[in-house]
């Protein structure tokens, strides 16, 4: 297992690097620079900028000195952004956005799972139907419409609870961010918890422990619920990557101090070694969250072996 | 749908009749079709037109503009309805773009088969473990912005990966059948049994997935333009309404009331027709 790990973590780079590659030259193939102002620099100034960053050399020598500064841990400085490397920006907003993301997923998980259980418990009731009705419309709804709605109504117009900000990571400021962004995890959740848990109870096994005369709870507990959560962890991964790369939207929504305005912003500054920094930073995040998974998911199923 | 209109797929005809669901989504999106199409023509004003004298003004059957109308004083109805029209457009088109690259591809690993499947397959792998949401935002940003056409192809450039996926696992299947070694045998070369007889037997899964695929494109397309990113004013497509809707909130809710009621009736309606359809095709799955 500890072997798989390693050889899975060293599995990543060349993924990471095909992402470094390809997105480096896919923002130098763009039109623009990072010092093109409304009012031209005049070309002595221009010049010196350009050297100074090395803009002067060929772009394979650019890309190689990039990669030389990634191999020593160096992201770069932000050519937009005065005073701050990459690392600092990154270094400054990324608690934000783990806060908001981690405390999406573990909610998510508190509420999808007991309701999958629940609905899947109570299959054709009403319960159910107000569940897998409910997780459709959830699962539909893109986090950029449920945010301001939630907004408007919690914030603007029932005054519970406060719309934008974040005041040092207060959980007061936490509560619509984190649940415009746990809705539709939550909602998958639920609805994947339910289905592989119907599936789980007509399993023979199950009928097996009935016919032995266990209670209804008993048999959950410690003969269905194990197996039928293993669709769930495995959905964790993704699930994970959504909640993080997701958090871009909320942070803009609710005016977050999190790392995911760097990427648009970047992007549009053409303030290259900041784009790449955030595409490294969540290309990164998402490849080991899924290699979590992979590993949780088999230390639950004692049938997955990793070789 | 005639596609799959083989003695096989009827009873799949017969169960999405009775789904009432999937055929009031169906209805609905008739109606959103219509409305986003012909709906513009029944209000006087246009989408970039200015009314000064009616400055954010609240929604009302008997007012001038019946959706109200934003800071700008336009008109809400029309821009809301011009949106609509750009998100189904942009939905639709970008969805042909990913179905044509998914099918291409996973037919062509699935038949080709061998050190071919196993690479471009290997491609698909690396591209699903990247953040795409991330990819989707790089394409537009560097070369989208302003162009409905790059953004066409950022969007669909991102949603071809299950297609191809679900195509290639079709397409391994209906390898060994005995009608494709009967067109082989006849001598036919591989691109005319791929085009002729993979292809009309893989169009009902494709049909399903591409119903599936179009709310979520959609979803992207209004993201970028709700990042800005997307569509530019004075156009409006969902998502740019809903971004000056969200800011507007304190004053003007209906702004951002009124074009979120219409994205979500959109992805609903197509998510619930996705999930009929497929249940139709395949009633074992759930």
């Amino acid at each position: 297992m500890l072997g798989y790990a390693v050889r899975r973590i060293a599995g990543t780079v060349p993924t990471l690097l095909i992402l470094v590659t390809l997105s480096f030259f896919v923002i130098r193939l763009a039109p623009g620079g990072p010092f093109d102002e409304e009012r031209a620099l005049s070309p002595q100034v221009r010049a010196n900028l350009d050297h100074l960053y090395g803009f002067d050399r060929p772009l394979g020598v650019q890309y190689l000195r990039y990669l030389d500064g990634l191999a020593h841990g160096d992201f770069g400085v932000s050519y937009k952004l005065r005073d701050d490397s990459v690392a600092g920006l990154i270094a400054q907003g990324l608690p934000v956005s783990v806060t908001v993301g981690f405390a999406a997923l573990v909610l998510a998980m508190l509420v999808g799972i007991p309701l999958g259980i629940w609905a899947a418990l109570r299959r054709g009731g009403a319960i159910d139907y107000m569940v897998t009705g409910l997780a459709t419309i959830a699962i539909a709804l893109p986090t950029f419409v449920t945010g301001p709605l939630l907004a408007l109504v919690f914030g603007l117009a029932l005054r519970w609870l406060p719309v934008s900000g974040w005041q040092q990571g207060d959980p007061f400021y936490l509560v619509l961010p984190a649940v415009t962004l746990a809705l539709p995890v939550c909602a998958s959740i639920a609805r994947m918890m339910r289905g592989s848990l119907l599936e789980t109870l007509s399993a023979s096994f199950v009928r097996t422990a009935r016919a032995r005369g266990l209670g209804p709870w008993r048999v959950l507990l410690r003969h269905a619920l194990r197996p039928a959560l293993l669709p769930v962890v495995s959905y964790l991964g993704p699930a994970a990557t959504y909640v993080f790369t997701g958090s871009l939207v909320v942070e803009t929504v609710f005016a977050l101090p999190g790392t995911g305005r760097y990427l648009v912003q970047g992007a549009l500054d053409r303030d290259y070694t900041l784009v790449m920094g955030m595409i490294i930073l969540y290309g990164a995040l998402t490849l080991l969250l899924n290699l979590a998974a992979d590993l949780v998911y088999g230390w639950l199923d004692p049938r997955v072996r990793h070789e | 749908m005639l596609a799959i209109g083989s003695a096989r797929a009827r009873p799949g005809v017969r169960r999405l009749r009775e789904d009432r669901v999937a055929l009031g989504a169906a209805l609905a999106l008739a109606v959103l079709a219509l409305l986003a199409l012909f709906g513009p023509w029944l209000s006087p004003f246009s989408y970039d037109a200015l009314d000064w004298r009616h400055i954010s003004v609240a929604p009302g059957l008997t007012a001038a503009h019946w959706l109200g109308t934003d800071p700008l004083g336009r008109d809400l109805y029309v821009r809301t309805l011009y949106g609509l029209r750009l998100s189904l457009l942009i939905g639709v088109l970008a969805t042909a773009v990913s179905v044509g690259i998914g099918v291409a591809w996973g037919i062509i690993a699935g038949y080709v088969g061998g050190r071919t499947d196993s690479w471009m397959m290997r491609a698909v792998d690396v591209l699903y473990a990247l953040p795409y949401l991330f990819v989707v935002i790089i394409l537009a940003t560097v070369f989208g912005r302003g162009s409905i056409v790059m953004l066409l192809i950022a969007i669909g450039a991102v949603g071809w990966l299950t297609m191809a996926r679900v195509v290639r696992g079709q397409t391994l299947s209906l390898k060994r059948r005995e009608f494709i070694e009967a067109a082989r045998a006849t001598g036919l070369g591989t691109p005319a049994i791929l085009i002729r007889h993979i292809v009309p037997n893989v169009a009902g899964t494709v049909a399903v997935y591409a119903t599936l695929t179009i709310p979520e494109l959609i979803t992207y397309e209004s993201f970028l333009s709700f990042l800005g990113l997307g569509v530019q004013e004075p156009l409006a497509s969902l998502g740019s309404l809903i971004n000056s809707g969200a800011r507007q909130m304190l004053t003007a809710p209906w702004m951002l009331l009124v074009p979120a009621a219409f994205l979500i009736a959109l992805l609903l309606c197509f998510n619930l027709l996705g999930d009929g359809l497929r249940d139709a095709l395949d009633p074992s799955g759930n």
